[in-house]
């Protein structure tokens, strides 16, 4: 008799052929990431003394934590296959709110939410533009990134240095790891962000529906899960992403100056990619562009360890990096 | 008589240029299982998506429950109790099967998804309708067939009061079938309504109690099944008589020469290593169960999948199939069952759409005279009957079926010397089936070598010279083309021993 059960093995993909590793195919591009990190930094402590102490690791964080904190906006964006080109602008727009807000005598709390609110104020205005008239995110975020950056010069043209108590001491103060690494609470807020991230994109109904858009915006729909929250809601996060980053980024330059964070949209999109997320949508993690930061920062530090390198070096690094890891993209992809 | 759950009065719809209905009246009663009949390109998908609030409704009223509603989205409709399944899998292929089933509804503890319990529900619910798959495997690493399964799971894992099949057994095998047809008669004996739309009429006379019919995005009738016939059937959906299926002429003469010719070709975990000779002017059918390997041999001599072992001769040289490319350039073409993912470029007209395959085919340095394409565009949409006959209009706002024709021209265009046909009239009404089978025919008496796969054993056994039959990826018979569907059905089906049919038997039906 003919059994009534279907056992379709999968024909190809999903699961391993033979190997030692169990790994499912996923994560093979951030497993790849992370492998290129051990190795840039395996490089480094090989050529240079005191490179492989844990303090140039902290240091990695410290000087990157506004970077992490824009990279994962920009990963929710990525997951639905949109893309959010005025994050650097916002950071711009933030040091310039808050450096002037301080100047003008705010209290510290009422700058850090004005500025939070401002940022997922225009996140919401640009994902509403995006899905009511059906615009190119490409589009409507490059109009966000002039509108920001124009609204940094209205408030000053000059740079704005910060003199807050409050936000130096945010600034300036360190917390002790065990064997004597330093940290910033700016990376503690990093570190926070990508565990809320994480949280919200594996846990909750919004997280999977970013994904489900991202892999079939049409199917989402017609599955009856709700495309416009999360569609608008992603560019509403990256905004607040880019505010936090902003501030962040007025803690570590302790200024707020219109011409910051000039082309870091393209570093945050850089991170997200070699993270190992496809930018057509759907398929990344936010962990791999944390370790996508860390890649562009760890070649910085390399660049820096050789001094007589022009940082010109970074560009042409990361450029040739990020080739690379489009390269192995569309192998994956294809194989797929 | 109780109350019918959805009423609905007068219903049009419009696209630019297009009423794809006109004042459309639909009735769908609890505890009734109701068929939704009518060519492609009839307004049936057109009508369904007017009841879930995909397509905005220009006259009329849609009443559901007794109260009058208007759905602005999929969402609503589903949250009312209206459960779907869409023409076509629409379901996410990054997510896991789990994820597909349950997601907007998943188990959630504190707020969080449990990931535990939800592969766990999934599995029960898969279970329920006989499949056995790992739920946390990726969806798209599972065949079209196996997807269209975890759609229906994700309708019925719900407390409906409507539940919507659209096309949902297009390219199940019999028993998927009988499964689902167990599960629907549950749920109408529930009292749940069920709308049902299938092409294939001898399911629509086994399961459907009430049918309506549609032609032309226009009410034709509503019937109860019992009291119409068949073939009162038929001309109420062409709106004419439909001549007695031409008997498709067997081509006297022995075929020519071998045109492809497969040695011990096999992939290990696709399908066992088996010899296949199609020759030149033959239709070579390709008969088996989900999942028994007929769509891997196709990828296989398409060079989709790489053999890792035997060899290839096409026209008696030896050749290394290194990807599709090289086997387009030998000659062989496939229309995979998929055409959602690989089929065609929705947003493109049909015009477009067979240019950019005829030109593909010329390589790049030839390009196609503008006069010969409009040619032969207007020749395949009138040898396929492609509806509309516009070919400026994007193959996306085509029906299901018309799509399907689109991307069958699309090969055709190229002229291949061996066409892989993988499920080609899936989801195409009887008229156009009937159609594309003689097209079939004709191709192959011009000197085309066909190797044709379906899921439906009839249509196998009246286009094929030859039948292979395929069971647990191996190749286990080679039947003469004067077999009976109950010969192939019997080898298909096997004695339930696995261990006998290591060598191939040659079972010719006398
Ligand atoms: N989004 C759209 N834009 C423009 N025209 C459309 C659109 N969707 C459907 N149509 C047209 O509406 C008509 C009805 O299509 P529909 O999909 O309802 O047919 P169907 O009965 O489901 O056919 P099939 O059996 O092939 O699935 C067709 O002429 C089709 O071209
Ligand atoms: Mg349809």
């Amino acid at each position: 008799m003919i059994t009534p059960e279907v056992t379709a093995t999968a024909t190809a993909p999903g699961r391993p052929r033979g190997g030692l590793v169990n790994v499912p195919k996923r994560f093979l591009p951030v497993i790849a990431t992370f492998v290129v990190f051990v190795a840039t930094f395996g490089v480094g402590s090989v050529r240079y003394e005191g490179f492989a102490s844990g303090q140039v690791m902290a240091n990695l964080f410290i000087d990157n934590a506004f970077l992490i904190v824009l990279a994962v906006g920009m990963t929710f964006v990525i997951l639905t296959g949109g893309i959010d080109l005025s994050v650097g602008s916002v950071v711009a727009l933030s040091t310039m709110i808050a450096a002037s807000a301080l100047q003008a005598g705010w209290p510290a709390w009422l700058v850090v939410v004005t500025v939070l609110a401002t940022g997922s104020a225009l996140g919401l205005a640009m994902g509403w533009v995006i899905h009511r008239f059906g615009v190119q995110p490409f589009i409507v975020t490059l109009a966000g990134m002039f509108l920001a950056r124009g609204l940094c010069f209205v408030i000053s043209v000059e740079s704005v240095s910060i003199k807050d108590p409050a936000f130096r001491e945010l600034a300036t103060g360190s917390i002790e790891l065990p064997g004597g690494v330093t940290i910033t609470y700016g990376v503690v807020i990093a570190l926070v962000t990508v565990l809320a991230a994480v949280y919200v994109l594996h846990l909750t109904r919004f997280g999977r529906t970013v994904y489900a858009v991202g892999g079939s915006e049409s199917s989402a729909r017609l599955m009856g899960l709700a495309t416009t929250r999360v569609k608008v809601g992603v560019y509403v996060i990256s905004g607040f992403c880019s505010a936090l980053g902003g501030l962040l980024f007025s803690l570590y330059m302790l200024s707020g100056y219109s011409l910051h964070a000039v082309g870091m949209e393209l570093d945050a999109i850089a991170a997200v990619v070699v993270g190992g997320s496809l930018l057509s949508g759907g398929v990344g993690f936010v962990i791999g562009s944390v370790v996508g930061v860390l890649v562009l920062g760890t070649i910085q530090t390399l660049i820096s360890f050789e001094g007589t390198l022009s940082s010109w070096w970074t560009k042409i690094v990361i450029g040739a990096l990020l080739l690379a890891f489009i390269a192995l993209q569309r192998i994956i992809v294809r194989r797929t | 008589m109780t109350e019918p759950v959805v009423d609905m009065r007068g219903i049009s719809v419009e696209f630019p240029g297009v009423k794809a209905l006109q004042e459309v009246d639909f009735r769908l009663f609890p505890g009734e299982v109701h068929a939704l009949m009518g060519e492609n390109g009839a307004g049936k998908s057109t009508l369904i998506k007017a009841l879930t609030g995909v397509h905005r409704i220009a006259a009329g009223e849609v009443r559901y429950a007794g109260e009058r509603v208007s759905f602005s989205a999929p969402a609503e409709a589903q949250a009312a109790g209206i459960s779907t399944v869409y023409q076509e899998v629409n379901l996410c292929g990054n997510l896991t099967v789990a994820e597909n089933i349950l997601l907007g509804r998943e188990p959630r503890k504190l707020g969080r998804i449990d990931g535990k319990a939800m592969r766990a529900r999934a599995a029960e619910l898969l279970a329920r309708i006989g499949l056995h798959i790992d739920p946390g495997s990726v969806l798209e690493s599972h065949p079209i067939a196996v997807q269209q399964l975890v759609a229906i799971a994700r309708a019925v894992a719900v407390d409906a009061r409507v539940l919507v099949l659209d096309e949902p057994t297009s390219s199940l095998d019999a028993d998927e079938v009988a499964e689902l047809f167990r599960i629907i008669r549950v749920l109408r004996d529930e009292g749940v309504a069920v709308l049902f739309v299938t092409h294939f009429l001898e399911q629509v006379y086994e399961i459907s109690d009430r049918m309506t019919v549609l032609r032309n995005g226009r009410l034709v009738g509503e019937h109860m099944t019992a009291a119409l016939s068949r073939i009162d059937l038929v001309s109420a959906m062409l709106g004419r008589e439909m001549g007695v299926l031409e008997e498709i002429e067997r081509r006297s003469g022995t075929p020519g020469e071998p045109l492809l010719v497969a040695e011990g070709l096999g992939r290990k975990g696709s399908v066992a290593p088996f010899d296949l000779e199609i020759r030149k002017g033959e239709v070579v059918g390709l008969a088996g169960l989900l999942g028994s390997g007929r769509t891997e041999v196709a990828r296989l001599l398409f060079g989709a999948d790489k053999a890792d072992s035997g060899r290839l001769l096409v026209d008696g040289k030896q050749v290394r199939l290194t990807g599709p490319r090289a086997a387009i350039e030998a000659g062989v073409a496939f229309s995979s069952e998929d055409r959602k993912a690989e089929g065609i470029v929705a947003d493109l007209s049909v015009r477009d759409n067979l240019i950019l395959a005829m030109q593909a085919a010329r390589g790049w340095a030839r390009p196609v005279p503008r006069k010969l394409a409009d040619e032969l565009v207007a020749k395949y949409i009138e040898l396929l009957d492609i509806r509309p006959a516009d070919p400026d209009r994007a193959v996306g706002n085509l029906s299901g079926g018309n799509q399907q024709k689109v991307l069958l021209a699309r090969w055709l265009v190229t002229q291949p010397k061996l066409l892989i046909l993988d499920e080609p009239t899936r989801g195409i009404d009887v008229g156009a089936k009937a159609q594309i089978q003689k097209v079939v025919a004709d191709l192959a008496a011009e000197g085309m070598a066909v190797l044709f796969i379906s899921a439906e054993l009839e249509e196998v056994v009246r286009v094929s010279d030859r039948v292979v039959v395929m069971r647990d990826r191996q190749k286990v018979a080679e039947l003469d083309g004067e077999v009976g569907v109950d010969d192939v059905m019997a080898l298909i089906a096997g004695g339930g021993d696995h261990g006998v049919d290591q060598g191939v038997e040659k079972a010719v039906a006398s």
